[in-house]
């Protein structure tokens, strides 16, 4: 798997936010998108997963070779990119089993695969659930409605296990969470986590990456990229804060 | 006198001379006490004429392609080979059936095993038999004399349904009213009439059809007038899938006394030009009422549905939930009226109306009115419109869902809580299935995606 993006700049309602991204991704690799608020990190999880409200100003983006910004959402998730929202939606009526079997059959209907029947698909399933620690029971409702944040959060890996994608894009997916709920999140994407995939993780704050530890950090601060590093560079966030790097960008200019 | 104002008065004059025709036709009936009724509901007819646009009621709904054409009424039903009513019955379920082909009953068709205590048939035959009960009650509910539908179907009403009750009779079986347009002759106008008396303590429930088998031209006038005594139930479900020619026109006059229930689930389907009038007036204290509709359009169809419910008494509950799904250019109107009087306290009124439009083009007029008159009441309405949520429809497309297909889970959601008020659970599956097609057709005539 590979994710090249050049040169990437996305505005919103005519604001500009992302100002020229540069940025790879490989196989086995996984990176940490870190900022303060409003530095546009969320904005890079959503366009990559194909949020149309986002107009691209410049810059390309090629997945596994080919273009990624022609691709509707759902042929991106057939490819097999996979968002884990900040916030996810409640669908009243849908159950998490119903569409999870939609999902995993449209996909593999795109691969030119056989779909799975009721049998098969509830047994990959049960699997899946272990691994976030999330009771049969949850499957028949809807999705997630009525859910608690924790738990939101805790379906967006589970999804993301039973999806098995060759990028997963965490966005936030810490915010909000305690430190037990953390556990079980990094538990899950841990367990994805190999040489056949690479993950893109969103977040604020370094305690999440103490359980998944990524291979590269990068600062985003005003749209643009500004320092990359090893772990190291979330620990010295950590401990500094961001505003050492701003200076150091506005130095830079 | 305008060219239209003289157009619009012929169109009047051409009932109130068919009238004289069917009466000639009547011989010996023309001299029953019935009769007189039928004379003043043509005068009443003349004098109210069909409502325009400038009526109040009718301010969204023009019925001016009804009237530019001049309906007649069957001479006799058409005659076409077999009818197969398979498709428009329930399967195994205890019913009795009255079949009725253009207008005419059908004793071929239809199934009367009436439970013991109900008396069911066709009306007709109790009129001719002198049944005194069709007279105490047969018009004395129907405002005839301010609804001019409601007058021109009661001087024409030569048949239709006819059911007493008797006390404490708890019926299991179901009645099944079904109306067929054979197409054989068009644009003709059917006048069916159901008189429905549900005595004390009773229980009883019907369901009624309308079907066509190939298409046509027709006008559909039906008067229902139900009483429920006092600790009656009655539940009562139409299901409404005329040709697409059609005009409906239905008037249902409910009656509720001390401690009874009703409760009615329209479903309508089909039709060109569609208007429901439900009134229901709650005449003593304890009554509960549950009116639920769901409207399901595409093309051109318009359908109006007119809900007033008359809290006159205290301590009763009326809950209401219509809800449709309208695409291409169809039209809906949704004006639900209550009424609470001064003496009315303790009441509950809960009205609802969500329409999720498709298209464009498509559109509702949604109009809750209340007047309540009472100060210890709880009232509320509320009416949504909308489209699909954007937000779900992104969520399901990130796992892998196509467009099209996320709009159809999320449109069938917005259906399913229909199925659930369907009470009849053997016939459920039935109905769902004829809603899921007709939602079908109306989805893959809009293909154009999701509503700016």
């Amino acid at each position: 798997m590979n994710l090249k993006i050049k040169g990437l700049r996305v505005a919103v309602e005519g604001t500009e936010i992302l100002k020229g991204i540069d940025l790879e991704v490989n196989s086995g690799e996984i990176h940490a998108i870190m900022g303060p608020n409003g530095s546009g990190k969320s904005t890079l999880a959503n366009v990559l997963a194909g949020r149309e409200e986002y107009d691209i100003l410049a810059g390309e983006i090629t997945y596994n070779g080919k273009n990624l910004l022609e691709m509707s959402a759902e042929e991106r998730a057939c490819e097999g990119i996979f968002l884990a929202f900040q916030y996810p939606v409640e669908i009243p009526g849908v159950s998490n089993v119903n569409m999870l079997k939609t999902a995993v059959n449209a996909i593999r209907e795109y691969r030119g695969e056989e779909p799975l029947d009721a049998m098969d698909f509830l047994k990959m399933v049960r699997e899946k659930l272990k691994l976030v620690q999330m009771d049969e029971k949850f499957l028949s409702r809807a999705v997630n409605e009525g859910f608690s944040g924790g738990e939101k959060k805790r379906n967006e890996i589970f999804q993301m296990a039973v999806l098995n994608p060759q990028l997963g894009i965490l966005d936030e997916t810490d915010s909000g969470l305690d430190i037990d709920a953390l556990k079980i999140v990094a538990n899950g994407v841990n367990a994805l986590r190999g040489a056949e995939n690479g993950f893109i993780v969103v977040t604020h704050y370094q305690r999440l990456l103490n359980y998944i530890v990524p291979d590269f950090v990068h600062v985003l601060v005003n749209g643009k990229i500004v320092k990359s590093g090893g772990k190291e560079l979330a620990l010295h966030l950590e401990d500094h804060g961001y505003d050492w790097v701003k200076d150091e960008a506005a130095a830079a200019m | 006198m305008s060219k239209n104002d003289l157009k619009k008065q012929s169109v009047e004059k051409w009932y109130v001379e068919r009238f004289r025709r069917f009466e000639a036709s009547l011989n010996g009936s023309s001299r029953t006490p019935f009769h007189r009724v039928r004379r003043k509901a043509i005068e009443h007819f003349e004098r109210l004429g069909f409502p325009t646009t400038r009526d109040e009621e009718w301010k969204y709904t023009s019925v001016a392609p009804l009237t530019a054409q001049w309906f007649d009424m069957a001479a006799a039903a058409g005659t076409r080979a077999e009818i197969d009513l398979s498709p428009f019955l329930f399967e195994g379920m205890d019913c009795s059936l009255l079949v009725f082909v253009d207008g005419f009953f059908s004793e071929k068709l239809s199934l009367l095993s009436p439970s013991s205590g109900v008396t069911l048939g066709s009306l007709r035959e109790a009129f001719q038999r002198g049944d005194a009960r069709v007279n105490d009650y047969l018009a004395a509910l129907a405002p005839l004399e301010k609804e001019a539908f409601t007058a021109l179907n009661t001087a024409f009403t030569r048949d239709g349904s006819f059911v007493y009750v008797e006390k404490n009779v708890a019926v299991d079986q179901l009645l099944h009213i079904v109306h067929l347009f054979s197409g054989q002759k068009n644009e003709l106008a059917l006048h069916p009439r159901t008189l429905i008396i549900a005595g004390e303590g009773s229980r009883f429930r019907y369901a009624e059809s309308f079907h066509h088998l190939d298409g046509g031209v027709y006008f559909q006038n039906t008067v229902s007038e139900v009483f429920v005594q006092e600790n009656a139930s009655v539940e009562y479900i139409k299901i409404q899938d005329e040709s697409r020619s059609a005009f409906h026109i239905s008037n249902l006059n409910v009656r509720q006394e001390r401690n009874s229930r009703f409760n009615s689930v329209y479903i309508d389907l089909g039709g060109g030009l569609v208007r429901n009038n439900l009134n229901v007036t709650l005449n003593d204290s304890n009554c509960e009422t549950h009116l639920f509709g769901f409207y399901l359009g595409g093309e051109n169809q318009l359908i109006d549905n007119h809900t007033f419910i008359d809290h006159a008494k205290p301590n009763c509950f009326s809950n209401e939930l219509y809800k449709g799904i309208l695409g291409g250019r169809a039209k809906g109107v949704f004006n639900g009226k209550i009424l609470v009087r001064p003496d009315a306290q303790k009441t509950n009124a809960l009205q609802s109306n969500k329409t999720l439009l498709l298209s464009r083009d498509a559109s509702i007029n949604a109009k809750p009115q209340l007047k309540i008159y009472a100060d210890d009441v709880k009232c509320t309405h509320g009416a949504t419109i909308g489209q699909l949520d954007e937000e779900a429809l992104f969520y399901l497309r990130s796992r892998g869902i196509d467009l099209n297909s996320a709009m159809a889970m999320l449109r069938y959601v917005f259906v399913s809580d229909v199925f659930a008020s369907i009470p009849l659970p053997e016939a459920q599956q039935k109905l769902a299935d004829m809603i899921l097609r007709r939602l079908k057709t109306i989805e893959t005539e809009n293909g154009d995606g999701p509503k700016e």
